[in-house]
């Protein structure tokens, strides 16, 4: 590193920034840096932004080499308590010596492409995305392909067959509940007791979060209503309502610790993480109608770090990645394939929920078509 | 030429102000304008139209009757508080520690005080559950504390301290020789207030009572830490368009949503600065 060469860069960064504050772009310029090297080439010739594989770098070393010259990984979307994703965070940072810098935890997918739209071509732009399936769909432009080395190991209905999207793990749709609250819930129907009053919550606004969308068409499937065919769920959501039974409370860890929202319907990983501070919290998923959902993986094609946002493909698909996923108590997506090799370890294995008979997951059309119905009928149901 | 240089040296020292109004105040505006009618390169009135729908509409007038109700409770409440807080002597202990306490929880707003809220008589609250156990009533009743009403609760609660502090100055700046005045030409405390007092203080309650109007309005933590189902007011519904996983492509929609916004504050505010100019020239 040259140092006045350096402060020579920074004085005419900071002259820039003081003059363009008296201009109309002062917003912008006082913003972080400009990233400088998208323009870095592997030792094959590629740029690290187009590279489509660990190849590309000539092969994991190299990749890995590129990535901690970059130094940093910037995520964004990811709970610590979602997923396991704060132990595979670590991990990564442990391994590979990259800062990852995770932004807005608790942000929603559509937050993610907001942000990589808002902060294309800074430093500070998000690397890689995790997204649910209609914000992943609607915006793989922004994607870059990238195909790992396990690529040939993951489901193909599971990936997009260029690399521009890889599912990277899923879940149930569940119900939780505090055990020293209420009385055990055993299906969707139970809800509607009056033992239950006033204690049933559903994690966010069905027209706007993914995960109680999926709850809600859950409640239609044991409602004996299907994927194309939600209103009985909005319907159940309604007496649920009029039962007094409804808590219209947003769950966080916080209302259930403190057991203000006793009894929760999310994804079965969420709900799980929380019985790990509070034991007396237990997850059913109603055997009957299971509603699964995947979440997507993808690289910013526009990523300030692009070698290292291709590291953190390749690792959350390694082995160590998918343990560290099951772990969390989602279903990693290799899951069936690592149970066959032996290589996933036995005892998260057992603690993935086992479901019999058909898993439903809607496709984008029929999630399009329910989203309708939603918007058109929730509010009046709930409001 | 003199007068020129005087001029650029007089201005010098306000660039920086200039410079952040310019950049969090103007090029936001800007932003929201120019967004809310065009899009991907193509002009369009559309976004604007929609604000005349049904949705949109109901947020409307959900968040005027928000605010409107918050503002008139607040300022009555507050107006009262204040003039029990001047009554006693400038020195007293109890006058500093309710003044200490009003500046903090003006700003007490957000997910805490939200939270405190549904931790004390939400469905599962701990006043709630007492209640049902000691008495076997029901105060939370069928929910009322995440709708609108709740919210109305929640936001006089923050909108009380606001109006003492920004109606004290204004009580304090009445006279005493006023009154002594009044006094000697024979009036009674009740003809003193009904004809000096208040004509004088009315002006600098309607324009505290229109701050803590346009301070409701933009309101947003608070309510999005307690509703959790509908966007029933306009931050919500902005929220709800901006980051929606489900129902995607809204963000036009949001930008014509926030130019709404700045309309009714826009309004509010110069009514406000009106008001404002009326009571000082008897307050200065």
């Amino acid at each position: 590193m040259n140092i006045s060469r350096n402060s020579a860069q920074l004085l005419s960064r900071v002259l820039a920034c003081a003059a363009s504050a008296l201009l109309v772009s002062g917003a912008v310029a006082c913003a972080p840096p400009e990233k400088d090297n998208s323009g870095a080439e592997t030792s094959s010739g590629v740029e690290a932004a187009k590279a489509t594989s660990a190849q590309d770098f000539g092969g994991l070393e190299g990749l890995v080499e590129a990535a901690k010259a970059e130094g940093e990984l910037n995520v964004i979307a990811l709970p610590p308590d979602w997923a396991n994703y704060g132990a595979l965070i670590k991990a990564f940072s442990d391994k590979y010596g990259i800062k990852v810098n995770s932004a807005q935890p608790d942000a929603s997918s559509q937050d993610e492409i907001n942000a990589a739209n808002q902060q294309k071509g800074r430093s500070s732009a998000p690397d890689v995305f995790d997204l649910g399936q209609s914000v992943a769909l609607a915006n793989t432009a922004l994607f870059a392909p990238y195909k790992v080395e396990t690529f040939d190991d993951i489901p193909a209905a599971f990936k997009d067959a260029d690399g521009i999207w890889v599912n990277d793990y899923g879940g149930y749709m569940s119900i939780g509940f505090d055990s020293a609250k209420v009385p055990p819930v055993t299906g969707v129907n139970d809800l509607l007791k009056p033992e239950y009053q006033g204690k049933v919550a559903l994690n966010g606004d069905p027209t706007q979060a993914g995960a109680a969308f999926s709850g809600v068409l859950m409640v239609a499937l044991s409602q004996g209503g299907s994927v194309d065919d939600i209103a009985p769920g909005v319907e159940f959501f309604r007496k649920l309502k009029e039962a007094g039974n409804f808590l219209p409370v947003d769950p966080t860890p916080a209302t259930i610790e403190s057991g203000q929202t006793p009894v929760v319907i999310d994804w079965n990983y969420t709900n799980a993480s929380e019985t790990k501070k509070l034991p007396s919290w237990q997850v059913v998923v109603p055997p009957e109608n299971p509603v699964a959902g995947y979440y997507y993986q993808a690289v910013n094609k526009d990523a300030p770090h692009p070698a290292a946002a291709r590291l953190w493909q390749e690792f959350l698909y390694s082995d160590e990645g998918q343990n560290l996923f099951a772990e969390g108590g989602v279903r990693p997506v290799r899951a069936d394939n690592m149970i066959a090799d032996g290589t996933l370890a036995e005892k998260v294995a057992a603690a993935i929920p086992v479901v019999d008979g058909p898993v439903t997951v809607p496709t984008p059309q029929q999630t399009e078509a329910a989203s309708k119905y939603l918007a058109d009928n929730w509010a009046a149901a709930v409001g | 030429m003199a007068g020129v240089g005087r001029r650029v040296r007089e201005t010098l020292p306000l660039l920086p102000f200039f410079t952040v109004v310019l950049i969090f105040l103007i090029v936001p505006t800007v932003t929201v304008i120019v967004s809310s009618v065009y899009a991907d390169g193509v002009f369009s009135l559309d976004r604007i139209a929609a604000l005349f729908t049904g949705t949109a509409l109901t947020a409307l007038a959900n968040s005027v009757l928000l605010s409107g109700a918050t503002a008139v409770l607040g300022a009555l409440l507050g107006a009262v508080m204040a003039w029990l807080i001047v009554s006693s002597p400038p020195a007293s202990m109890v006058r500093r520690a309710v003044l200490s306490l009003c500046s903090v929880l003006a700003q007490f707003g957000g997910v805490a005080l939200a939270f405190a809220f549904l931790a004390t008589v939400g469905l599962n609250g701990v006043l709630t559950l007492w209640v049902q156990q000691a008495f076997g009533w029901n105060i939370a009743g069928s929910g009322w504390l995440y709708s609108l009403s709740g919210l109305i609760l929640v936001y006089t609660y923050f909108q009380i301290p606001l109006m003492v502090i920004v109606f004290i100055p204004a009580l304090e700046g009445l006279r005493d020789q006023w009154r002594e005045a009044a006094v000697s030409l024979g009036a009674s405390t009740w003809a003193y207030w009904r004809e000096v007092a208040i004509p004088l203080l009315t002006p600098a309650f309607l324009g505290s009572a229109l701050l803590l109007f346009a301070n409701a309005f933009a309101a947003y933590a608070t309510a999005a830490a307690l509703v959790s189902q509908g966007s029933p007011i306009l931050p919500l519904l902005i929220r709800a368009s901006l980051v929606s996983e489900v129902v995607l492509g809204q963000a036009g929609f949001a930008y014509a949503l926030a130019l709404e916004m700045i309309v009714v504050v826009a309004v509010v505010m110069l009514a406000y600065n009106l008001l404002v100019r009326r009571s000082a020239r008897w307050l200065s």
